[in-house]
């Protein structure tokens, strides 16, 4: 167990790609890190440095006190577990676990122990003898988080580790691995493009952008305070609705088009308004309280079973509005609607930077 | 399902009579006496000298120095064929190991002249090679008739294309292991390619025992006779007063054929297994 420091890490790949273009994170100890963002976005790249696959251009790695840009992946005292798992086909199970332990010159007693160990808490112990082409999907996940598991090192790193599984199995898993990381209470960053499985898994999440940080933080602090449009428009699903507005006085107004009112918070001439799809409630006629009031034309209402969504338009068409409402809920397409948010529930952008406004 | 029909089998048993009827003819005439066969050509029947004409190929000494027989060619034909595969496979899966995962400068330009030596067989550059076998002093040596023939392009070309088909994250996989570029070519890469290598050595094993020019250049000394080169000898050496032993060397090129079969037998098994079980 231990901290990892990432001091203004930056890579440049041959022909002058900059994939990360100086990232700073400071790891605690047993945190759960999830580095999440869009494909290319420079996640694995990120990662690959920590764990020693991929050299760093500039910029200092610490795990635990040691300087460790040099150091090779081995003695890094860090485990990977691969997205397309990466096991030893020709190996079994066992060996599988037991490999890299023999590479460090373990006793054949400790390892026993340590591979039985892991087995029991992964629920392999009857597949110990299989060849991993002999597991299933789920299975072969399972050993090679056994392999991490058996090194008992002090950081586990995940490179999307569960998109090869199918939509249950995969929740399961996120179970699991969150649960195995809470009792281990060994260090992780992990890498996911699925915003969902960054939720709920990290204590931390950093959103990165075409090799920048966008955003650190806890996932309910990410979700409810987003730092840009972009991280806006990542983290949730359906996105968040975001509109162009311009500011006359006191009052706000669509760019183009009618359909919007409301209050100037923020005292400038033009913003992006972002609004959740749970933050628009649907009210009987015009509204005029503060915050953001609209009128929109539905387009098409999605049932997805708990809850309902509502996709509108404005009478001159525009961005497309997404509506949370209650799965009882009837609304046809063509209907007029009148939506309100409340003034917390607004959030400010700045226009041409996309960043927050508070 | 397609059911096969009497047009399909005679298809086949067409292709089966040209490729079996030689070597059945080569069989029944090898069982015969040299008289029979020099008065009424090939036989299309069993003789009664099966026996004998196999002992006498095997154990009598021949040639000029009489201390060759069939079992001396037959053994230095053996070490031939595994020195010719064994190497070939060693060297070819090493230099594609430095190809793909070393970065060395001009690695991609080193592939490519090594494949461009593919366009140079032996045959054409036979005499610069026999030259500096001959300066080394291998004239006559076991080394000085397989180790000029083992650098292989085909061996490389071919290990070079699985090696990348491996996925990288294996590689790295095992760098997290520990495992240096020693221990992963061992105990990954080496595992891994077993079809691979079993397929090469099937192929290159019957290439090096039917090898005859390069032999019939390095090796003078009749106890270094490889088997397809005795066969031409015996014909050879008896041309003269004599009724040429076309009996003897029909029973040696029996012999002859024996071998590689049992490779392919063998090995093909394996083979057809590896490829079932695909491990990637
Ligand atoms: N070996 C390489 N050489 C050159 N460019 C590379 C190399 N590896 C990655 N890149 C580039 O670096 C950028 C970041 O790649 P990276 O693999 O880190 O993305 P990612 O965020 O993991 O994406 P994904 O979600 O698709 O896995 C991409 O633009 C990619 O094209
Ligand atoms: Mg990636």
């Amino acid at each position: 167990m231990a901290t990892i420091t990432l001091d203004t890490v930056r890579k440049v790949y041959a022909g002058d790609v900059e994939a990360v273009k100086g990232v700073s994170i400071d790891i605690a100890d047993s945190e759960f890190i999830v580095l999440v963002g869009p494909s290319g976005c420079g996640k694995s790249t990120l990662l690959r440095m920590i764990a020693g696959l991929e050299d760093i251009t500039t910029g200092e790695i610490k795990i635990g006190d040691r300087l460790v840009n040099k150091v090779d992946p081995a003695d890094r005292d860090i485990a990977m577990v691969f997205q397309n798992y990466a096991l030893y086909p020709h190996m079994s199970v066992y060996n599988n676990l037991a490999y890299g332990l023999k590479n460090r010159g373990m006793a054949k007693e400790e390892i026993d122990r340590r591979v039985k160990e892991a087995a029991r808490i992964l629920e392999i112990g009857d597949y110990l003898d299989r060849k991993p082409r002999a597991l299933s999907g789920g299975q072969r996940q399972r050993v090679a988080m056994g392999r991490a598991i058996v090194r008992e090192p002090a950081a586990f790193l995940f490179d999307e580790p569960l998109s090869n599984l199918d939509a249950k199995l995969r929740v399961q898993m996120r179970v699991e691995i969150k649960r195995l990381q809470q009792s281990l209470g060994t260090t992780s960053v992990y890498v996911t493009h699925d915003q969902l499985e960054a939720m709920t898994l990290a204590d931390r999440l950093v959103v990165l952008n075409g090799g920048n940080i966008e955003q650190i933080g806890a996932p309910i602090e990410v979700y409810d305070k987003p730092a840009s449009t972009f991280v806006a428009s990542f983290i949730g699903s359906p996105a968040m609705n975001l509109l162009n507005v311009k500011a006359d006085g006191d009052g706000l107004s669509l760019e183009n088009g009618a359909g919007l009112s409301g209050s100037n918070a923020k005292g400038k001439d033009s913003y992006i308004v972002g609004i959740r799809p749970e933050h628009l409630q649907v009210v009987d006629g015009p509204s005029s309280g503060d915050g953001v009031n609209l009128e929109v034309s539905v387009d098409v209402l999605e049932p997805v079973g708990a809850e309902s969504f509502v996709y509108a338009s404005f009478p001159d068409g525009g961005p497309e509005i997404v509506v949370r409402v209650s799965s009882h809920a009837r609304h046809e397409p063509g209907e007029k609607m009148h939506l309100h948010a409340d003034a917390k529930d607004v959030h400010f952008f700045d226009s041409s930077t996309g960043r927050r406004i508070d | 399902m397609y059911k096969l029909k009497i047009t399909d089998h005679l298809i086949l048993l067409t292709g089966v009579f040209f490729m079996v009827a030689p070597v059945v003819l080569t069989f029944m005439t090898s069982t015969h006496d040299a008289i029979a066969i020099y008065k009424g050509g090939v036989q299309f029947l069993p003789g009664d000298k099966f026996l004998e004409n196999y002992e006498t190929v095997l154990f009598q000494a021949g040639g000029f120095t009489q201390e060759v027989n069939g079992f001396v060619m037959l053994k230095n034909s053996m070490i031939l064929g595994f020195g010719f595969a064994i190497g070939k496979i060693v060297i070819s899966m090493l230099a594609a190991y430095a190809i793909v995962y070393f970065r060395f400068p001009f690695a991609s330009v080193c592939f490519w002249i090594i494949f461009a030596t593919l366009l140079l067989p032996l045959e054409v550059r036979i005499l610069p090679s026999y030259e500096i076998v001959q300066s080394l002093g291998m004239v006559n040596t076991y080394s000085g008739l397989i180790v000029p023939l083992i650098a292989s392009a085909t061996g490389t070309f071919f290990f070079r294309q699985f090696f990348m088909s491996v996925p990288d994250e294996l590689l790295e996989a095992a760098r997290i292991d520990g495992a240096g570029p020693w221990k992963f070519f061992k105990d990954i890469l080496v595992p891994l390619s077993k079809t691979m290598i079993a397929a090469i050595f099937i192929i290159m094993f019957v290439f090096g025992w039917n090898q005859y020019l390069w032999p019939t250049l390095i090796t003078t000394d009749e106890s270094l006779f490889t088997l397809v080169r005795g066969i031409k000898q015996i014909l050879q050496v008896w041309v003269g007063a004599q009724i040429p032993a076309f009996n003897e060397a029909m029973a040696l090129a029996i012999l002859a054929m024996l071998p590689p079969v049992l490779i392919v037998v063998i090995f093909q098994s394996w083979f057809v297994k590896g490829l079932v079980e695909s491990d990637k």
